[in-house]
């Protein structure tokens, strides 16, 4: 969402392809805010880019809300992905390199926790997967 | 749905994208290069990333898929220009692109297409750098 000053909280829903653009750019400007290095934004973007599409692929879709948060005076991005769909029995084998359960590379879970600073996962099978990321600027 | 165009110089298909690609766009454009290295016979196919911001494992596969596509259909696959924060990030997030070849600009690509595989067509450009500090 270029132009748009990105401080208030913002909700996207994730249904289609197209919403995991839509979370990459909002993800974007959202970085640009907090004053994220470029690498820290390049690795923000993608981790949330991994995040969407497992909740799009894996949960059958959901949403994000990312905001912007501070912590002694440090600005950071904190993006939070939810989705409905059947939850991750084991999620320390899904944290696991190289594992997966579709057609990905199975780096969604354990790559997208390396790119950030704060990694949350809830998940109960049946009811769905939260995923919460935080990055801070330097 | 938007496509990437691709473009035909000699023996070598040339891909610039310029959009924030969906999945969908990506897995296209895929299909797309398989289809025109058949009806070309093309031996060399370059993919230009400096306008991605981002390369996520989804898109890096795709990137894989292209070489390993390529070579199977008896041309080589080069993916040039990609920006050092996206290294950076891929290298975080565990994709190591490994078989896919890589060159830093679109220029530094065409010359390994030229020497390594002699083809036609590109040695005939005359590649002069445009901007400063391309070269």
């Amino acid at each position: 969402m270029p132009g748009v000053e990105a401080t208030e909280p913002l909700e996207l829903p994730i249904a289609a392809d197209r919403d995991v653009v839509k979370v990459r750019q909002a993800m974007r400007s959202f970085c640009l805010v907090a004053k994220l290095t470029l690498v820290d934004q390049t690795k923000a973007i993608t981790a949330a880019s991994e995040l969407a599409r497992n909740a799009l692929i894996h949960g059958g879709g959901g949403q994000a809300r990312l905001a912007l948060v501070e912590d002694r005076g440090r600005l950071g991005v904190q993006a939070v992905f939810a989705d409905e769909g059947p939850g991750i029995p084991d999620v320390d084998q899904a944290l696991d390199d190289g594992w997966s359960s579709g057609s990905g590379l199975g780096l969604g879970l354990s790559g997208s926790r390396r790119l950030v600073d704060a990694f949350e996962i809830e998940t109960e099978v049946g009811r769905g997967t939260t995923v919460t990321i935080t990055k801070w600027a330097r | 749905m938007e496509r990437v165009p691709i473009l035909k110089l000699g023996d070598v298909l040339l891909v610039s994208i310029q959009i924030d690609l969906e999945d969908e766009v990506a897995l296209n454009l895929q299909a797309d290069l398989a289809e025109r290295i058949v009806d070309t016979g093309a031996r060399g196919v370059l993919v230009d990333i400096s306008g991605l911001e981002i390369v996520d494992s989804f898109i890096g596969r795709v990137f894989a898929d292209i070489a390993a596509t390529s070579k199977v259909l008896d041309a080589e696959a080069v993916v040039v220009g990609m920006r050092p924060a996206v290294a950076m990030t891929l290298v975080d997030l565990g994709l190591s692109l490994g078989g896919v070849r890589t060159a830093l600009n679109v220029e530094k690509g065409l010359k390994i297409l030229r020497e390594d595989l002699g083809l036609r067509g590109v040695a005939e450009l005359d590649m002069t750098p445009d901007r400063p500090g391309d070269t």
